[in-house]
């Protein structure tokens, strides 16, 4: 049985005191807008009902987040560890230089999900959005993997500019190629039955925490873009 | 040379009177400038960066390097140097890159201010003899001391860097410099009772023990940064940007991204290490409170949160907008300063000097009421203690040094840090080349330089009748401008010499 | 005649001093007579180019309304003042303040005094209390009004000073006619000739007051930074930014004499870290806060207030003071000739250390 917070009246270092106070998991009843909830935390459970504000699970070194509602802006900004679970849409630059952990969106993600996300040796971060990406997904992207699938919502599955400036990691986006105009430094074909399979525990994962059929899911086209080089703008300068 | 080569522009000049041909001059030239055929020694100019490792490591000194004297057609509008930029991106279709500061002769107001010292009307004060205070603490300070209920203080302050002089060494990441040019600047900071910054490169898990004397930084590639790494540090700094590039992000090339940078930055070997342009987490003022209370937040408010900014035209409204962002110190990067690489074009055309950006900055603090909330760091070509103590006048709290630490490690100026292959051992991640520079003779002489520029500070302030650097700090009544116009006196608000 | 760049706020002017104080632990009433004959000893300190003095308890009369000193340059100024103080004062009293013809005093403006209240409807409307509102007038009429010139604002006090040795200026102003619990005292030594009465000593904002030797080093950075906090230093003299730091400490900041002095002359970083853990932390906590309002360079100063005064020397003791007591009275001064012009008899004549802080209270009840 998690330990309740009441958020009302609490500002954020006061609920992030709280948080951090109490050794067992908590929950967070009533949020509407705190900041920073379990930023720089570690080995926490948490549940927030109510809307959090922005920056939930910055730096996030492990434990686990789930939020029974949208999230905002910056939710996992720098994680290197943990999950965050999102009952429905999140803000802008979810994970933004990411480097580790997982991050589950049942609903849509908005501008630069996944921007500069990052990895390292055993550290490949994962985030899984259930329905739609706004435009610079995976910007900048230096490792990590990223799934949108595009199960909610209308329109295409990402918005413009998807993968500029990527040059590590991977994005699987449940569409075919054509559907999105990639930039030069990038190639998106359809994914094989083994880049399914590569990221199959991360989709079981998705439709166990969100009650969805992973036969439905992957019973449709996937695209998988990857960068051509880990050095794209190595040809851009000249020693002066 | 072939049809689209210029002549070299340096020249490199042995005296075979004096040359033993000892052969260390091809050993100590990663250029490639000196061979040896087995008979002959012979160089080959073009390879030249004019660093003067040959010539300081020549025991016989039989080599100088002089200005080659095979120039273009003099032009005052069309000199050599764009001449040649244009050459070598007509063959390229590069953006040129360059090191360090700009080289062109923008204006040095530090050398437009003139100090003030006291005869007769007050005294000066010997600083051999009597007590001089340099010690500074950087932080916000609260508008009104609380009290308890027994009535005493409770002497709660917001955290607070506590400097033994006012100079700390600024941002330079590991991977720009070597491991052995961080190890000696953590060593000095340590034995200085100041900080040097990792950078953006994160810190190296030998250099948690310094971390005490040590600025974590975190740019918008957030690279190794991570819990454990916010808080080694005594102090957070969110780069904005650097005097040097601003509005540009940053950019390792992979072929520098070397095992140990790998681990440090938690990215993968020879993988490019891109920074961003912006925060993608900050496109307003008010995003920016949001990083900075996020970094607060996770480091249970223990740490003082510095925001770096460039120097740029509107600068003293986004340091207004900073101080209320809950930043408790902004460092001010002026235009003239030093960098491991940044496109030529932005360095020497963007952003504005220093000198200005900090008297408009300090001054619109004061105006509305808000210099007390933040402190002050400035930076961007500091070059001696005179430059400190006029910064200091100017209102700044400390000062930022990296080119001046970086030439007491033994950099020569020779702008080419971008190509990774520093003779000195300083910008490079060569084995061999970084084994050159000896991290515990190099804090040696960073001490060194620290110790004699704070010497020559107690001194100035003892000639001002003053004996605590903070009564100098915005005491413009100490400076007077010297070949200044009516408007760059205002906005320095100094009265001119003679006044 | 001077040329008005020169004057006071024009440019600034270095000065050297001598002070003088005496008061009353029992609130007994001293003639005035008796502060101007212990500045006569120091004559030599002075330059003829301003003297002035300070006096509590001299208007018990109209203990409860605020003593405004102006000079006016023209009947001009003193119309458009007065027009200005008639619309949010209730003025109880007006007046010439009495003086004598002195062969030495000339040039001499229209010195008025007034016993004023601030209208109750005004301090609802601003949401000021009277002191705040009567410090911001006084401000307001020295910075926006030519020609007027508010030399003095507090209650049961007032502040008399002139362009002259102070032993003139105090003949000039009949303080022998005059009598109060506190007085203190200031002869200038300015280095060129402001020749206006204004810039003379003391210096003061409500009641209180700042007599000062010395010319401090610090004087640009705590100007700028008193000025953060709305005060305006438009005379550009030491003892103009002495006295608002002393009101922006006591009044707005709440700090206590002893802890003004121990920002003002804070100890060395050496000296506090000696000091005992509680004590230790309190003072680096002050010195870190007011980092800014450290006064650096040589400085003693006589504070003076409703009830009390407070003298302090720089922490490195570059000026001159000395205290003596006599009974209940007791006596500083920049030279203990001072003191015994006054009491031949004076004791316990010692010399405070650099960043010492002497106060001296009168017995509450009786002032």
């Amino acid at each position: 049985m998690a330990y309740k917070i009441m958020a009302q009246g609490l500002d954020a270092a006061g609920l992030g005191r709280q948080i951090q106070a109490h050794p067992g998991p908590v929950e967070v009843v009533g949020c509407l807008g705190q900041r920073f909830i379990g930023a720089g935390m570690h080995g926490k459970k948490i549940r927030v009902t109510g809307i959090p504000g922005n920056a939930l699970g910055a730096y996030l070194n492990g434990g686990e987040i789930e939020v029974c509602a949208n999230a905002q802006d910056a939710v996992g900004d720098t994680m290197n560890a943990g999950t965050i679970v999102i009952h429905g849409d999140v803000g802008d630059t979810v994970g933004y230089a990411m480097r580790g952990g997982e991050i589950y969106v049942e609903g849509s993600a908005g501008y630069r999900a996944g921007v500069h996300m990052k990895e390292y040796q055993d550290k490949v971060p994962v985030m899984v959005i259930g329905g739609r990406a706004g435009s610079f997904l995976g910007e900048y992207q230096a490792g990590g993997v990223i799934l949108v699938l595009g199960l909610t919502g209308s329109g295409p599955i990402a918005g413009n500019f998807p993968c500029t400036g990527m040059h590590g990691g991977k994005v699987l986006l449940r569409c075919r190629p054509e559907e999105l105009l990639f930039p030069g430094q990038v190639t998106a074909l359809p994914a094989s039955p083994q880049d399914l399979d590569a990221v199959r525990p991360y989709l079981e994962e998705f439709c166990r925490r969100f009650g969805k059929d992973l036969a439905f899911i992957l019973n449709a086209p996937f695209t998988l873009a990857v960068p051509d080089s880990r050095n794209p703008y190595r040809q851009m300068y000249v020693a002066n | 040379m072939g049809q689209w080569e210029v002549y070299p522009e340096f020249e490199v000049v042995r005296s075979s009177a004096r040359c033993t041909k000892c052969l260390g001059c091809v050993a100590q030239c990663a250029n490639g400038v000196h061979q040896y055929d087995g008979v002959q020694l012979t160089c080959d100019s073009a390879k030249c960066v004019d660093c003067h490792r040959c010539v300081a490591m020549c025991p016989t000194r039989a080599l100088k390097i002089v200005k080659a004297d095979c120039a273009l057609r003099e032009n005052s509008n069309w000199d050599s140097q764009t001449i040649k930029e244009i050459f070598k991106q007509a063959q390229s279709g590069g953006v040129l890159l360059s090191s360090m500061g700009t080289p062109k002769p923008y204006p040095v107001y530090w050398d437009k201010l003139l100090l003030n010292a006291s005869q007769v009307t007050n005294p000066s004060i010997d600083p051999l003899r009597e007590p001089m205070e340099t010690r500074v603490c950087l932080g916000k300070k609260p508008d009104k001391p609380q009290r308890g209920p027994d009535g005493r203080f409770t002497c709660e302050l917001p955290p607070q860097l506590k400097l033994a002089m006012p100079m700390l060494f600024s941002a330079m990441s590991y991977g720009s410099v070597s491991y052995n040019a961080h190890e000696a600047l953590a060593r000095a900071a340590e034995e200085l009772g100041v900080y040097y910054n990792t950078g953006e490169g994160g810190l190296h898990e030998d250099f948690y023990a310094y971390s005490p004397n040590t600025i974590v930084q975190v740019a918008s590639g957030r690279f190794g940064v991570h819990e454990g790494y916010l808080n080694a540090g005594a102090a957070i700094e969110i780069k904005m940007g650097q005097g040097a590039k601003p509005g540009i992000g940053g950019h390792l090339p992979g072929t520098k991204v070397g095992a140990d940078i790998s681990r440090t930055r938690m990215i993968p070997e020879g993988s490019d290490a891109i920074s961003p342009a912006p925060h993608h987490d900050i496109y307003s003022i008010e995003d920016l409170r949001q990083l900075v209370y996020s970094l607060k937040q996770s480091t249970h408010h223990k740490k003082p949160v510095i925001v770096k900014v460039a120097a740029v035209h509107n600068i003293a409204a986004i340091a207004s907008g900073i101080a209320r962002s809950g930043a408790d110190i902004i460092a001010i990067d002026g235009f003239r300063g030093g960098t491991g690489a940044a496109p030529t074009r932005i360095r020497d055309n963007v952003g504005i000097p220093i000198e200005l950006a900090l008297a408009a900055v300090d001054q619109r603090l004061r105006d509305e009421g808000i210099r007390n909330q933040v402190g002050i760091i400035a930076g961007g070509s500091i070059r001696s203690s005179a430059d400190v103590a006029k910064a200091i006048a100017l209102g700044a709290d400390a000062v930022y040094i990296a080119t001046a630490a970086l030439l007491a490690l033994g950099c020569h100026l020779c702008r080419t840090c971008q190509t990774g292959m520093c003779n000195w051992g300083i910008a490079t991640q060569r084995p061999e080349l970084v084994a050159r520079l000896d991290p515990k003779e190099g804090a040696k002489r960073l001490v060194n330089l620290m110790t004699a520029w704070n010497h020559e500070i107690m001194e100035m302030l003892g000639g001002m009748g003053i004996n605590s650097i903070e009564a100098l700090r915005g005491n413009r009544l100490m400076l007077r401008g010297i070949g200044l116009t009516a408007k760059e006196l205002e906005i320095l608000g100094v009265a001119h010499a003679g006044e | 005649m001077i040329r008005p760049e020169l004057f006071e706020g024009q440019v600034r002017i270095p000065s050297g001093c001598a002070i003088s104080a005496v008061i009353s632990r029992e609130g007994r009433l001293i003639s005035g007579q008796t502060i101007v004959d212990s500045m006569r000893p120091m004559h030599e300190r002075s330059n003829g180019l301003g003297g002035g003095f300070a006096g509590y308890g001299i208007y018990p009369e109209y203990k409860d309304f605020f003593a405004l000193h102006i000079f006016y340059d023209t009947d001009e100024a003193r119309a458009a003042v007065e027009a200005h103080l008639r619309a949010v004062l209730e003025i109880v009293r007006a007046e010439n303040i009495p003086t004598r013809k002195h062969p030495a005093i000339t040039a001499e403006p229209f010195i008025w005094r007034y016993f004023v209240a601030p209208l109750r409807s005004v301090l609802h409307s601003c949401q000021q209390d009277e002191e705040e509102f009567i410090a911001r007038l006084a401000m307001r009429v020295n910075t926006g009004y030519p020609g007027a010139y508010v030399f003095s604002s507090g209650k049961n006090m007032g502040v008399f000073k002139a362009v002259g040795y102070p032993e003139d200026v105090g003949e000039f102003y009949r303080l022998e006619e005059y009598s109060g619990y506190c007085w203190t005292a200031h002869g200038r030594y300015p280095t060129n000739t402001p020749g206006w009465w204004g810039g003379a000593h003391p210096f003061a904002l409500l009641d209180r007051t700042i007599v000062h030797n010395g010319e401090i080093s610090s004087y640009d950075c705590n100007r700028r930074t008193i000025e953060m906090y709305g005060y305006k230093c438009t005379l550009q003299t030491d003892t103009e930014v002495i006295t608002y730091i002393a009101d922006f400490l006591q009044r707005k900041q709440g700090l206590t004499l002893e802890e003004m002095a121990s920002v003002i002359a804070a100890p060395f970083w050496s000296t506090i870290e000696r000091q005992p853990k509680g004590k230790s932390r309190e003072l680096a906590y002050l010195r870190t806060v007011y980092s800014s309002l450290l006064i650096t360079g040589p400085f003693s100063i006589i504070l003076g207030f409703r009830g009390g005064l407070m003298a302090l020397n720089d922490r490195l003791k570059l000026r001159s003071m000395v205290v003596g007591e006599k009974d209940d009275k007791v006596y500083i001064a920049s030279e203990e000739a001072a003191i015994r012009a006054v009491e031949p008899g004076a004791e316990n004549i010692w010399a405070p250390a650099g960043g010492q802080p002497v106060v001296v209270r009168v017995r509450e009840g009786a002032y």
